[in-house]
């Protein structure tokens, strides 16, 4: 008998096969991702989770007996009242006795887990960032340690034993340390010597030189403080790219939670995108009503403030924020802003020529997107904002923006802004 | 196994209650065990089931895995390598679901007809459970493996290890050459035909897996050997066509072609005209494969009978002989009581007829019968009834038995009263079911035979066969399903198979319904994406 321990082998044994069946699944999955991701909380939209597509895709079909017509039998146990004869009443539809022959038929939907991982891919399969010419820009964030030669001090874990016994050995070579095995044969010798009659001189300088020996080996040490090495480190910066994503938001009385709800799932697609593309995202929010402000998270979110709605404000901050802290020759720059589409009508002008002078040339890519509710949708040419950004969207393809008045556009709307060229049709069939 | 081990089982076979000197120290406390006490603990169940029971076994391997592996070879029908398809995926992406949700438990133990025989415990598993799963799988299970003879007749223990690396291997190679998506499209159709490429009788043709991949590379060779450009230039011998032409009767072609061929894989592979090599390898592949596992269909029952009454013995000896504590014993019973629980069927929990309740029930029975008959036992098996050799009598069962034979053969009233089993008869002419038989002295014998037929595996699947193709003409595939009392194919499923198949053959394929009275249906299918 042999006991083996397989606990250790490398798992996974079945990921091969479980990716060609995603893939082979592959149109049926993405659809019932996207489906299920609608229904979703924000938190929740990068987790994996059950998926259930139709079976017909993945159907394994065998040539077996159908369900229905036919004279068949079955045995059963426990039986307490029937005798030869009785009659019993068929049971619905199925035909089976008590279930005897549902035999896994009836397999409507074919539900299983996808991971984090998985579901990310499917969910964000085809889109692309718009305009990568900054993507070579590149912070010096990270540093690798690289080996570079050694040092005569440092942490005893950096010591280098092979290069210190080299020191040692070259050291004790030139100053002519006695080596162990000399002053043992040596004291053979002498013990041999003095066994034997007529040779006390020999013994005696022998032991003289044993003597000075000896001593020269107290001397020169084993090893000295003056062989240890330690291996060296240099850190060597690592280029990443990196990307800031800011999001801008009117915050002022009309910004209803709907509005704010839809606004947060749009950011939060944005960042999930962003995350992937690039090592690291840093996110800015600036929320403004009559004046801007930088927040945090929450209170971006949640808290409610009063007052006109002035949208060159908050573009200033961006630039000002964007000045001190994030170099546009070293940053990937995102802005996405969200608005019901109110501005002080005097601000306009200020606000496009911001937007054009000092916005856009810093940025890869502006997304504008206006919330509302679908009861507002249909009258009207748009609101004062949206009018006012229409030039610049037709001349600029860095910008961009769409209406969205109901939590399941924001989907269809975010990939209609990052289609692939070409890919934009399978996405919006997908959709349908 | 050595020697002197024989030596040992043959001397106490006859033995049944051998009164036990002072009791030896416990094996095991507590559920925590380690290698060494998997050891003591094999060669304890080795002890009484060679020793005292006489079982023949391979030698045992024992891998211990954990749950994720035990789920990675649940979808790999629990065999250690498998060529790769999107198919096993599905499987596993359930499994893990069901496994992740709590719905469903995972095995103990996956055993492996090889030789050595490769069990998998599971690293969860208490003392307790090791040693039961031990005396299940590394005795019960191997024994059967061993010595049935309907494994004997099929399967190639030493070859399938080395069968299963060359098949994916080949396919892995395919894939390389031919591209996944080809070679995954021919897989799918292969699958789809899988229930029906297997031999059902044993012929001339022997099984030997070991020399299936020298065979392979040696009929490459051969083809490449024979290739000579030169022969293209050749021109056609005219003298042959009238004879090709002539029309040949139908008797005569089909007597060529070997025809009625039930293992449609079989005849697609040695006569699809417009198959590849590489093609006709993959067929031969999967269609060995499903050989391999078509033994574990016909013996289920019984095979989990004898495994499930072997590791009862096992255990219960132990206990007897102060082996495992009290406690032990008592988890066991609790686990093996609900192992072969059998629900009613008026009971939401019945799902068909639990195969270790069967089986585990009728080698008790059958030991009852040999060693405490009654008179009506007497009468309905007077072979075995009181001949005292109750292990003897088992094992002989075991050997030459499988599930229709053995419910055929052994299935005692004493056994139907006590499972209270009945048959009932559901033509669907009437607008009743009608209960036919049940346990009672007329009855019997038709139970009896009524669940034999549900155990017999030519009968519960669909007998189709291929019967008629002319090569020389149309080259339309003619199938035919003998139905049975009336009972048809799923429209649905038979449509798709047939589609697979008339891409593998390259031609029309119909496929006709019909008994000796009527015809139900007709199925056809032309090519549409043909294999070439």
């Amino acid at each position: 008998m042999n006991i083996i321990d397989r606990r250790r082998d490398p798992g996974g044994k079945s990921l091969a096969n479980r990716q060609r069946f995603i893939r082979r699944a592959r149109a049926l999955v993405r659809r019932a991702v996207r489906e299920a991701s609608g229904k979703r909380s924000i938190k929740d939209i990068d987790k994996g989770g059950d998926i259930v597509v139709p079976a017909d895709g993945v159907r394994e079909p065998v040539l077996r007996r159908g369900s229905q017509g036919g004279k068949r039998e079955y045995v059963l146990p426990g039986n307490k009242k029937y005798v030869r004869g009785d009659g019993i009443q068929r049971p619905d539809e199925d035909g089976g006795g008590s279930g005897a022959s549902a035999d896994g038929q009836g397999e409507d939907d074919f539900r299983f887990a996808l991971s984090d991982e998985e579901f990310l891919d499917l969910f964000l399969e085809d889109l692309e960032l718009p305009d990568l010419a900054k993507r070579q820009v590149l912070g010096v964030e990270e540093t690798k340690p690289v080996r570079a030669g050694f040092r005569s001090a440092g942490p005893p874990s950096s010591l280098s034993v092979s290069r210190t016994m080299r020191n040692s050995l070259s050291r004790r070579t030139a100053l002519g340390r006695p080596r162990p095995q000399d002053i043992s044969a040596m004291e053979v010798e002498i013990a041999r010597l003095d066994g034997l009659e007529g040779q006390e001189d020999k013994a005696a300088a022998l032991r003289a030189e044993l003597e000075r020996k000896r001593t020269r080996m107290r001397v020169v040490p084993f090893i000295d403080p003056l062989d240890v090495r330690y291996r060296r480190y240099e850190q060597i910066p690592r280029p990443v790219a990196r990307a800031v994503m800011f999001c801008l938001m009117d915050v002022s009385g009309s910004m209803d939670e709907h509005m704010k709800d839809l606004a947060k799932r749009f950011y939060s697609l944005l960042y999930l995108f962003l995350k992937r593309r690039y090592k690291r995202v840093d996110v800015v929010f600036i929320r403004h009503t009559h004046e801007a402000k930088e927040v945090d998270e929450e209170t971006f979110f949640h808290s409610r403030e009063s007052g006109g709605t002035v949208v060159s404000t908050a573009l200033e901050e961006m630039a000002r924020i964007v000045q001190d802290r994030f170099p546009a020759n070293q940053w990937n720059i995102y802005a996405a802003q969200a608005s019901d589409g109110d501005n002080l009508p005097m601000d306009n002008l200020n606000t496009i020529n911001l937007l054009k002078n000092a916005i856009l040339p810093l940025c890869q890519y502006y997304a504008y997107l206006e919330v509302g509710h679908a009861r507002d949708n249909g009258g009207g040419d748009g609101s004062s904002l949206w009018r006012t950004y229409e030039p610049v969207v037709a001349s600029d393809e860095r910008m961009a923006m769409r209406k969205v008045s109901h939590r399941r556009d924001i989907y269809p709307v975010f990939r209609e802004l990052f289609a692939k060229e070409g890919a934009g049709g399978t996405g919006a069939e997908a959709e349908a | 196994m050595s020697d002197d081990s024989v030596l040992t089982r043959r001397k106490k076979s006859r033995l049944v209650k051998v009164p036990e000197p002072a009791p030896s120290s416990l094996l095991f406390s507590g559920p925590d065990w380690n290698f060494e006490t998997l050891g003591r603990i094999f060669d304890a169940v080795r002890q009484i089931g060679e020793g005292e029971l006489g079982l023949d076994t391979y030698r045992t391997q024992i891998e211990v895995i954990t749950s994720e592996q035990m789920l990675d070879a649940y979808s790999s029908v629990g065999m250690p390598l498998f060529y790769k398809h999107w198919s096993f995926g599905k499987d596993f992406a359930r499994n893990q679901m069901m496994y992740n949700k709590g719905y469903q438990g995972l095995a103990y133990e996956i055993v492996i007809n090889s030789d050595p025989c490769i069990c998998y415990i599971m690293e969860e598993n208490s003392a307790t459970m090791q040693t039961l799963v031990l005396a299940h799988a590394a005795m019960g299970h191997n024994h059967f493996f061993k010595n049935n003879y309907v494994f004997r007749q099929w399967t190639d223990a030493s070859g399938i290890a080395d069968y299963l690396s060359f098949a994916k291997a080949y396919i892995a190679k395919c894939e390389e050459r031919h591209g996944v998506e080809a070679v995954e499209r021919l897989i799918d159709a292969a699958h789809a035909l899988q229930s029906h490429g297997i031999h059902r009788y044993p012929g001339k043709r022997s099984m030997d897996l070991a020399t299936e991949e020298r065979r392979e590379k040696e009929r490459r060779a051969h083809g490449e050997a024979l290739f000579n450009d030169l022969w293209r230039t050749v021109p056609q011998a005219k003298g042959k066509k009238p004879a090709t032409k002539k029309k040949l009767d139908e008797e005569r072609r089909k007597a060529i072609l070997k025809l009625p061929e039930e293992n449609i894989l079989y005849f697609l592979e040695k006569t699809a005209p417009r198959l590849q090599g590489w093609q006709r390898e993959i067929l031969r592949i999967i269609r060995l494969i499903a050989q391999y596992f078509y033994p574990q269909r016909q013996t289920k029952m019984m095979n989990e009978g004898c495994a499930t009454w072997t590791h009862h013995r096992i255990m219960t000896r132990l206990h007897d002989k102060g082996q495992i504590s009290d406690g032990s014993y008592l988890e066991f019973l609790h686990s093996h009581t609900s192992v072969v629980m059998q629900p009613e069927f008026d009971d939401r929990r019945y799902s068909g007829i639990n195969p270790y309740a069967l089986g585990f029930a009728m080698m008790q029975d059958i030991e009852r019968i040999s060693l405490t008959p009654t008179d009506e036992d007497r009468s309905w098996f007077p072979d075995i009834a009181g001949n005292g050799d109750a292990y003897g009598t088992l094992k002989s069962v075991w050997a030459n038995f499988r599930d229709e034979s053995i419910i055929s053969q052994y299935l005692s009233p004493h056994l139907i009263r006590k499972m209270g089993l009945f048959h009932i008869v559901d033509d669907h002419a009437e607008d009743e079911m009608e209960v036919a038989a049940i346990h009672d002295e007329r009855g019997y014998r038709e139970v009896r035979r009524a669940l034999a037929r549900k155990y017999d595996v030519a009968r519960t699947d669909p007998d189709i066969q291929v019967v008629d193709v002319d090569l020389a003409g149309d080259r339309r595939l003619e199938l035919r399903h003998n139905v049975l009392n009336g009972v048809t194919l799923e429209q649905k499923d038979a449509d798709r198979v047939l589609q697979h198949l008339a891409d593998l053959w390259g031609y029309e394929v119909r496929l006709v319904e019909a008994d000796d009275e009527a015809v139900y249906a007709e199925h056809k299918a032309e090519p549409m994406k043909p294999f070439a």
